[in-house]
């Protein structure tokens, strides 16, 4: 398919409470590459198989949580238009200049109306992915060191005003239904999966009394294999594991979710189906269905997947 | 390492943790129904308790769960604390109520 508009979720910023023991967790047992480091003492990562410099950055705070999320757009033009959209649907929405963040163009930021920042950007420095662009070699040791995900693949948030958020992002800039789970009255939805490519999804949120809310950053692995793979990582490692390996009902991806040592979930992933804009019909599920929507071979409703975020 | 005798006051149950322990993983290991474990990284407060007596080794811990007032009067999170003799505490986070009553009523999204 043809990709224009907002192409893929391109960074995180998360805060955690020890530097030092975040970065050794997402070095050495997730098993990002750290790109750099900046004045602010904020560390850079990307995932061995990203091209762009950095996708997921640690910043030391008082306390746990998100900064921003951000997505990367076409080229500078599709920036410049998505940033008047914005301002015409009435968001205000904030330019903060290139260099800003290591080796990133200029970014457009908003806050959306479940209290997270979003940030869209088109330019960041490409590093490559170690394997070469003239016949490339298929791995590198960065493939294989820790968990080793392949991309930065979405985010679960948590807020109020699910329904604004579906209509700015479907709207403005460009997603589409997915998947939602419905209220129990059924006349809205609590939770929404959208995308914005074919990729089953790109970003998610659920309703929540407090804004501004993580549920999850989620990491990308290509096989089952590599999930239970993952699972044998955290354990070796003492990382405290939520949920999982088990198949989410929801995007039939297979999943486990655990937290850093500042408590942000992350989640590593890996399958779903390959949606495409023109499936107009969202998949749905009932509220009271929701745990199999969740963890598809026990069919449970983890409490803790309700409740503890960041 | 050595090991200490957590008491919560409100059950009365004693529990033992080791000193390169946190607290919530050691009343984790009592094995009792509905000890909420959560993120154990010092982010989602609902291990927070109140030490009433005894020492401690702290980690850094979330101040939109632990205000500077809560850590003066020893409120503060089980997940981020190793005790260094044994301690007395009584839960005040999430947890209360599972560990006090047993049940947890079930509601989406809190
Ligand atoms: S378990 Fe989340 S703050 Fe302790």
């Amino acid at each position: 398919m043809a990709m224009t508009g907002v192409l893929r979720p391109g960074h995180a910023q998360i805060r955690v409470l020890d530097l030092e023991e975040g970065v050794r967790h997402y070095r050495d047992i997730l098993g990002l590459v750290e790109t750099g480091r900046d004045a602010q003492g904020r560390v850079y990562f990307k995932c061995w198989d990203e091209r762009d410099h950095n996708s997921f950055i640690l910043r030391q705070a008082d306390c746990a949580g998100l900064d921003f999320f951000g997505f990367k757009v076409l080229d500078t033009a599709t920036l410049n238009k998505l940033d008047a959209d914005l301002q015409a649907y009435g968001v205000k929405t904030e330019r903060i200049p290139a260099g800003d963040m290591l080796e990133t163009g200029e970014r457009v930021r908003f806050e959306i109306p479940s209290g997270h920042l979003i940030e869209l950007y088109a330019e960041k420095t490409s590093v490559g992915n170690g394997c070469g662009l003239v016949n490339p070699v298929a791995w590198t040791a960065d493939s294989e060191r820790g968990i080793a995900p392949v991309r930065l693949d979405h985010a679960l948030l948590y807020g109020p005003n699910v329904a604004a958020v579906q209509k700015l992002f479907t709207e403005v800039l460009g997603f589409y239904l997915v998947e939602r789970v419905l209220t129990p009255d059924g006349a809205g939805n609590v939770a929404i999966w959208l995308s914005c490519g074919h990729k089953v999804h790109d970003i998610a949120f659920a309703e929540y009394p407090e804004p501004g809310k993580l549920h999850h950053c989620s990491f990308l692995l290509e096989t089952w294999e590599e999930v239970l793979r993952a699972g044998d990582i955290m354990s070796v490692n003492k990382t405290p594991v939520d949920i999982g390996p088990t198949r989410h009902g929801v995007t039939r991806g297979c999943t486990i979710y655990a937290w850093d040592p500042s408590g942000n979930r992350f989640e590593t992933f890996m399958g779903g189906y390959q949606p495409y804009p023109d499936y107009k019909e969202a998949l749905t599920w009932t509220f009271d269905n929701f745990g199999q929507g969740l963890d598809y071979p026990q069919r449970k409703l983890h409490e803790t997947f309700l409740t503890v975020v960041s | 390492m050595s090991a200490f005798q957590i008491r919560i006051i409100e059950t009365g149950e004693c529990f033992p943790c080791d000193s390169d322990q946190s607290v919530l993983e050691g009343m984790v290991k009592l094995g009792k129904r509905g000890i909420p474990a959560g993120c154990r990284g010092g982010a989602c407060g609902v291990c927070k308790v109140e030490v009433v007596s005894g020492s401690l080794e702290r980690k850094v811990m979330s101040r939109s769960h632990v205000s500077e007032e809560d850590e003066k009067n020893g409120r503060v999170l089980a997940c981020r604390i190793s005790p260094s003799s044994d301690l007395e505490l009584r839960v005040i986070g999430g947890m209360k109520r599972s560990v006090c009553k047993q049940e947890s009523e079930k509601s989406f999204l809190k």
